[in-house]
């Protein structure tokens, strides 16, 4: 299928989706930990210290905000009255995404 | 599944969607204001235990999240893996479950 | 004499695509391409056209990979180095070469209830429709469908889903049920309901990129997601 605008953001925002329902679990289960007390939780936290886990922590809020522009689209696409416009919502959407994950880089 | 099962999946996609919206952004903010400086367990856990908002805001979260997740799934599984029915259904079921088990002990564990 | 290097499906579901060198001209169709084919190269070449100047959709087929009215599709614009492939459309059954079985499409099309039902008779008085309301002018926006399939044949869902009713049928299901004298709303909405209907739709907008009436069947099908979530949650569904 021909890569147009709406064809990518619809993928976007499946394959965000399907990653952040894989990651999920294993971040509740990292915060669980800290049920065993701070020193687990510590213990955990030092290992997040590490580049490539920082690394892969802005990836996941990327996708975060990958997610939420595409869903955003797709309520806006489905709930407002129908104009033009909504076809560049892909845009709109994708600016939405790259400003969080940039203020979550220069936050790190 | 009847298609009135079917369009109240879809209403409670978008009713926890719009839940999720609201939340995610709040705790991207939060993150992004809380991690400047680094994390210690000690500093998190203090601020987060006993906190009685937070607490209920963070179970509205995860369920949100058991509703939302599995439901999205579900036609990624039918239309790229062809996997339909009852099987299926079940399967989504089981995600919800721990979904909902392991962010409720994270909940409990950090807030409680 | 500049010539088109033109690959055109052969056979049904299994065949294979054959190359023909058709003469280039400044002002050329596609359906000219493969008319000349029929015509000088190859008279075995099945395909399906009429009225040649777009208004009765036969034409469609895939150019290049998209959809398309080859009778409205100039050459110049789609071709490649002098290269053009031409296949019938996507997800239809391949009857011969570039001819496709339309049945499913309007077996769909029935299926979404996409047929007109009042509930006057010749003996009532005409209703009084204002031409200007906001339903009508929804209405105004979908209802030029003349059932080309170049919609049904661009959506991925239509190609993921067998049972997916389609844009097409879904924006007449769409056009009716804003129709204040149509008597069949609530069973059209059942009909367009759930995994086969409506709720499939995950707002691609290819439907809206190649329809060639400027149709956009998603905002139709938005429209029944609303409909069907008021009919629901008011106990009508």
């Amino acid at each position: 299928m021909s890569a147009h605008t709406g064809y990518l953001a619809f993928l976007v925002h499946r394959v965000s989706g399907v990653l952040l329902t894989l990651f999920l679990p294993v971040h509740f289960f990292a915060l669980g930990s800290a049920l065993e007390g701070a020193a687990a939780f510590d213990t955990f936290l030092a290992w997040t210290e590490r580049p490539l886990v920082k690394f892969a922590e802005w990836g996941i809020v990327l996708l975060l905000a990958a997610h939420l522009g595409g869903g955003l689209r797709v309520l806006a696409l489905e709930f407002l009255p129908w104009r033009d416009w909504q076809k560049s919502l892909a845009a709109a959407a994708a600016s939405l995404a790259l400003a969080v994950g940039l203020a979550f880089a220069l936050a790190l | 599944m009847t298609f009135r099962a079917q369009t109240f999946l879809w209403v409670a996609q978008r009713a926890s969607a719009a839940v999720l919206a609201l939340c995610v952004t709040v705790h991207l903010a939060t993150m992004i204001y809380s991690i400047r400086g680094g994390l210690s367990a000690a500093e998190i856990l203090s601020r987060t235990r006993g906190s009685v908002g937070w607490f209920a805001f963070y179970a509205l979260f995860v369920l949100a999240v058991t509703v939302h997740a599995p439901i999205g799934l579900r036609p990624v599984l039918g239309e790229w893996l062809g996997w339909r029915g009852r099987s299926c259904d079940l399967f989504l079921l089981v995600v919800a479950m721990i979904l909902a088990g392991l962010g409720m002990r994270a909940v409990f564990g950090v807030f409680l | 004499m500049r010539s088109l290097q033109v690959r055109v499906w052969r056979g049904g579901a299994q065949g294979a695509f054959q190359t023909f060198e058709v003469p280039r001209h400044a002002s050329q169709t596609v359906l000219d391409v493969v008319t000349h084919i029929q015509r000088v190269l190859d008279p075995t070449l099945a395909y399906r056209f009429a009225c040649r100047v777009g208004m009765c959709g036969s034409c469609a087929m895939t150019v290049n990979g998209v959809a398309r009215w080859t009778c409205r599709t100039h050459v110049d614009k789609v071709v490649n180095k002098d290269r053009i492939e031409i296949a019938p459309l996507r997800n239809l059954p391949v009857v011969r070469d570039l001819v496709t079985d339309m049945r499913e499409f309007f077996d769909k099309w029935a299926r979404a209830k996409g047929q007109f039902r009042g509930a006057r008779s010749r003996n009532d008085d005409f209703p009084a429709l204002k031409p200007d309301t906001p339903a009508r002018a929804q209405i105004d926006a979908g209802i030029e469908c003349i059932g080309c399939a170049v919609c049904y044949s661009s959506c991925d869902v239509v190609s993921w889903n067998p049972d997916y009713l389609g844009p097409a049928a879904l924006n007449r299901a769409w056009t009716l049920v804003k129709d204040e004298r149509d008597s069949r709303k609530i069973e059209r909405l059942r009909a367009v309901a759930g995994d086969a209907g409506c709720h499939s739709c995950h707002s691609h907008m290819s439907c809206t990129e190649r329809c060639p009436k400027q149709i956009s069947p998603t905002a139709g099908i938005a429209g029944l997601k609303r409909e069907i979530a008021s009919a629901l949650l008011g106990g009508e569904l």
